[in-house]
């Protein structure tokens, strides 16, 4: 179980062909990787601030939840904080276990999670300034399925 | 003493990320009330508690949470990761 909050950008390819590597109980690894997407057009750049001393925890304690909940194998969480620009990639799940369905249910477990639950912020920066996007209701709806 | 944080426009509303706070303060709800009275910018950043989070040493917590043992409190809109 890995989980590594960065600046840096990540090899999305060199993170997967090493996940879970020579694991011959795995039949199903899963990954999600997440990209700043320009909404509504002119987006220029977003800042992701975070937590520093609760971030890491906070998604460790998530992890440990999806082992409790499913047989998994293998977990990696990778989250990307400060400026970033459309297109670059913001942060990756990858989930290895026996069979495919633990491997999917626990990738969006850990996905609604990390949404609302990891302290991070976005900030976006436009041709008309900048504004902090707002959480969704649907994003908090989503974590009642696990409940 | 206890150091208080602020993230995200709660951090821009209050002009800095974190302070030290002399408190006898009870609960997260009386440190807020102790915080509103004191300057402006305080009480426009915890006007509306519903678009608020806090964490406690860390750790999510309620607004009526005690705050005995507690070192470290941290207020925040809610998160917009992934």
């Amino acid at each position: 179980m890995t989980v590594r909050v960065q600046t840096e950008d990540f090899d999305l390819s060199a993170e997967l062909a090493d996940f879970a590597k020579g694991r011959t109980d795995v039949g199903a690894r899963v990954s999600f990787t997440g990209v700043v997407r320009d909404v509504e057009g002119g987006l220029d750049r977003m800042e992701i601030e975070h937590y520093p001393g609760m971030t890491q925890k906070a998604i460790a304690a998530m992890v440990e939840q999806a082992t409790l909940r499913w047989e998994l194998a293998d977990c990696l969480v990778i989250h990307r904080h400060g400026p970033l620009r459309p297109g670059d990639q913001i942060m990756m799940v990858a989930t290895a276990a026996p069979h495919r369905v633990a491997a999917f249910e626990s990738a969006e477990f850990l996905m609604d999670y990390l949404k609302s639950r990891a302290p991070f912020w976005k900030k976006e920066f436009g041709a008309d300034g900048s504004c902090w996007v707002d959480a969704k209701d649907e994003d908090e709806d989503a974590l009642s399925r696990w409940e | 003493m206890l150091d208080v944080m602020y993230f995200a426009w709660v951090r821009e509303r209050i002009g800095e990320p974190r302070e030290r706070v002399e408190t006898r303060a009870a609960t997260v709800n009386d440190l807020v009330e102790e915080l509103r009275t004191r300057e402006e910018r305080y009480a426009v950043a915890f006007q509306d508690l519903s678009a608020l989070r806090v964490a406690l040493d860390q750790e999510l917590a309620d607004f009526d949470a005690s705050l005995e043992g507690v070192r470290e409190v941290a207020f925040f809109p809610p998160m917009t990761g992934g």
